[in-house]
């Protein structure tokens, strides 16, 4: 059943596309995202799926094509980077506003200026209000078991919501490595047929998609579709059991690495988790109790799940590849921050960014940050809060 | 070939655009949407609109003034959207998930059309999708209060470009989009006015039995904002088509036919005096920029005869 295939992520997200056949598909180039579009549209061109492809002319008519192809009632999907989703942003909250399940990889990259087509997660993290479901994927393997579940997350009836999938560009997107791919068949019915909710082109029952609303009733559409997020978790842990049965891989809301005993931790992203985990391994084989946890589903942030896995560690590092300029900490260091503010019990927190641009995170890294944890646990003092890390000096 | 109108018929025809929208009194938009509905009352349509006048006021909170399916995306992005929605009936339809034959329209104001909406518009066309595009042309952005857009005749005032004691309204001339779109070599492009109905009706039915990217850009006047009564609406669009500030023409394949030819070119003046917005033109010192208005349409409209198919052309 299964095919173990040596490819890039690039490459293993378009075969999930093959797999699944969407409707239809927008695309337009940008590095490094080009390559899953490219290698889709050879599918398109030889007649291997059913879909419709429109090649815009910008990521912003990209994502407004993917609005009105979802209104119609259709399974819809693209792929961005970097300056594309920035262009999208607009109409990112018009697809979450409107309720309308776009599945959307985000080959993760740097935003400029300078420009800098390496990876970095300040795109994604850019558009972490937008109402959008987002998986996080450390590796190819992960890339492309989040894109097919990624479709049945968002076509949940009790969910509706565009899903954005992250996989580090060049790092994942580019690199062949060793994954295993699902029969075709298992993948089309663990997917299964799209059923369309108010579809626009029912035109015996008329529609009207994009209404005004002011001051009146504004406030309250917001708070209930504030609610639909509450809902996300238990269908993201639903639909991760459905995919055990038949991958044999296990997702969760997140990844916890030899936590349960640990003293000491660090929280990262994507591919960097994998480098981590190795030198989380070496300090464990010298006695030190550390570990690590590796979001999966950035949002809705799970906080009170997260928040309990954390709470008995003496300290944190939260490890951001994206900066939030003024002043501020990193993306998900506010986050994990939030998810322990309010408890008794609960870690010493430090921020460091890291790998900006495609700067190479490198095993010494990891260790400079245990080593630093070990400090800050045995004497409760923090020396520096948030700083960057593996900067040329 | 597009069937015949008859007015008789059209009166029983069920209005698609229903009133109890909130347009402005005397508002061309509500005219034109409905001459366009009632055009296509053969299909089952498909309407996308852009943000604007004519989308805010007519689908707010749980009222909608649409009996088609309707939808409104952002500001700039209605081909783009309509080429979702035109795509996915054509994956849907080679699937046999749908089987009957819908037409796609797009209409947007001059804003989202001539300025934010341009690479959309563009884009879509170039894609060839099968969809009509209208823009209602009223000439700046009503909506948010009459500033200048890239349809604004020059010397117009608007509140962006008030004419001042040293500059007098908008200094630039409007962008011809209509001859930019037939440049995309798309099958039908058409100038529209809603005084002329049935020239208007006719073009819609036409470019909507035409497959592939058409166009057709409708004069709109807005009584807000070119300071005019508000029952002047269809005399104002019949004297900027009398006076060529804007000749009602088609062209087709690549083929270039007015459509309607007055029989006495009226002058500009006639247009401009009515309007509040061109006051200041009619001040004493100021002739020289009425003549040249009127330089601008005579060397327009001679370059359009030029253009102008000889034998297609009717008077």
């Amino acid at each position: 059943m299964t095919k173990v295939v040596a490819v890039t992520g690039n490459e293993a997200v378009a075969n999930a596309f093959r797999q699944i056949e969407p409707d239809v598909c927008a695309a337009y180039p940008i590095t490094p995202q080009t390559e899953l579009m490219q290698r889709f549209a050879a599918f398109v061109s030889n007649g291997q799926v059913k879909t419709e492809m429109i090649l815009v002319e910008s990521e912003h008519s990209a994502m407004s094509a993917c609005v009105g192809a979802a209104a119609a009632g259709g399974r819809v999907a693209t792929a961005t980077s970097s300056q594309g989703l920035a262009l999208m942003w607009e109409i990112l909250f018009i697809a979450s506003g409107l309720r309308l399940p776009i599945v959307m990889p985000v080959v993760n990259r740097a935003l400029s200026a300078p420009i800098n087509i390496h990876c970095d997660h300040s795109d994604a993290m850019g558009a972490r209000d937008s109402g959008w479901i987002q998986l996080w994927s450390e590796n190819a393997q992960e890339a492309y078991d989040n894109t097919i579940q990624a479709f049945r997350i968002a076509e949940h009836m009790d969910i509706r919501l565009p899903v954005m999938v992250c996989y580090d560009g060049f790092i994942i997107s580019h690199s062949i490595e060793r994954i295993e791919y699902l029969d075709d068949e298992l993948v089309k019915k663990f997917v299964g047929e799209y059923k369309p909710l108010y579809p626009l082109l029912d035109i015996e029952h008329p529609k009207s998609y994009g209404p005004l609303i002011l001051t009146d009733l504004y406030h309250e559409v917001r708070k209930s579709h504030s609610e639909v997020y509450k809902k996300v978790p238990k269908v993201v842990l639903e639909v991760a059991k459905d995919f055990k049965k038949i991958s044999g891989r296990t997702y969760g809301l997140f990844e916890s690495y030899r936590l349960d005993d640990a003293e000491i931790g660090i929280v990262i992203l994507n591919s960097a988790a994998g480098t981590t985990k190795d030198v989380v391994d070496e300090y464990r084989e010298k006695g030190v109790k550390v570990g690590l946890l590796k979001p999966r589903l950035f949002r809705p942030f799970p906080y009170e799940e997260i928040g309990k896995e954390l709470s008995h560690l003496k300290a944190v590092c939260v490890l951001d590849r994206a900066d939030a300029f003024g002043g501020s900490f990193g993306p998900l260091y506010l986050d994990v921050a939030a998810s322990l503010c309010n408890l008794k019990e609960k870690p010493i927190l430090i921020n460091r960014i890291y790998g900006l641009g495609g700067r190479d995170y490198m095993p010494e890294h990891a260790q400079q940050v245990i080593e630093e944890l070990q400090k800050i646990a045995k004497t409760g003092k923090v020396k520096i809060l948030k700083e960057y890390i593996g900067v040329r000096e | 070939m597009a069937t015949p109108l008859n007015l008789k018929e059209l009166s029983n025809k069920e209005l698609r655009f229903t009133s109890g929208h909130r347009l402005c009194p005397g508002c061309a938009a509500p005219i034109v949407v409905k001459m366009i509905l009632l055009a296509a009352c053969d299909w089952p349509v498909v309407v996308a609109s852009s943000t604007g006048c004519l989308e805010v006021s007519s689908c707010i909170s749980t009222y909608t003034a649409w009996k088609v399916p309707w939808i409104h995306n952002a500001f700039e992005n209605a081909a783009a959207t309509l080429s979702g929605v035109e795509t996915m009936y054509r994956a849907l339809k080679k699937q046999g998930k749908i089987d009957k034959d819908i037409k796609f329209i797009a209409i947007s104001g001059d804003g989202g059309t001539y300025d934010i909406g341009f690479q959309s518009l563009s884009g879509a066309m170039e894609r060839w999708h099968d969809m009509l595009y209208v823009c209602y042309d009223n000439e700046a952005y009503m909506n948010t209060g009459i500033q200048r857009s890239g349809a604004t005749p020059i010397y117009a005032n608007t509140t962006t470009c008030p004419a001042g004691s040293v500059i007098p309204g908008k200094p630039q001339q409007r962008k011809d989009l209509t001859k930019i779109m037939a440049a995309h070599g798309i099958p039908y492009v058409a100038q529209a006015s809603p005084s002329h109905w049935a020239d208007l009706m006719k073009k819609v039915r036409k470019a909507l039995e035409i497959e592939g990217p058409k166009f057709i850009n409708v004069f709109t006047p807005c009584n807000r904002g070119w300071r005019t009564k508000t029952d002047d609406a269809i005399l104002l669009s019949r004297l900027a088509v009398e006076t060529c500030f804007w000749p009602l023409y088609e062209v087709e394949n690549g083929v270039t036919r007015i459509t309607f030819k007055p029989r006495e070119k009226k002058p500009i003046i006639d247009f401009l005096k009515l309007q509040g917005r061109f006051k200041h033109l009619f001040e004493p010192g100021k002739e020289k920029l009425l003549e040249q208005i009127q330089q601008t349409i005579d060397a327009n409209w001679e370059k359009l005869l030029k253009e102008s198919s000889p034998e297609e052309n009717k008077e």
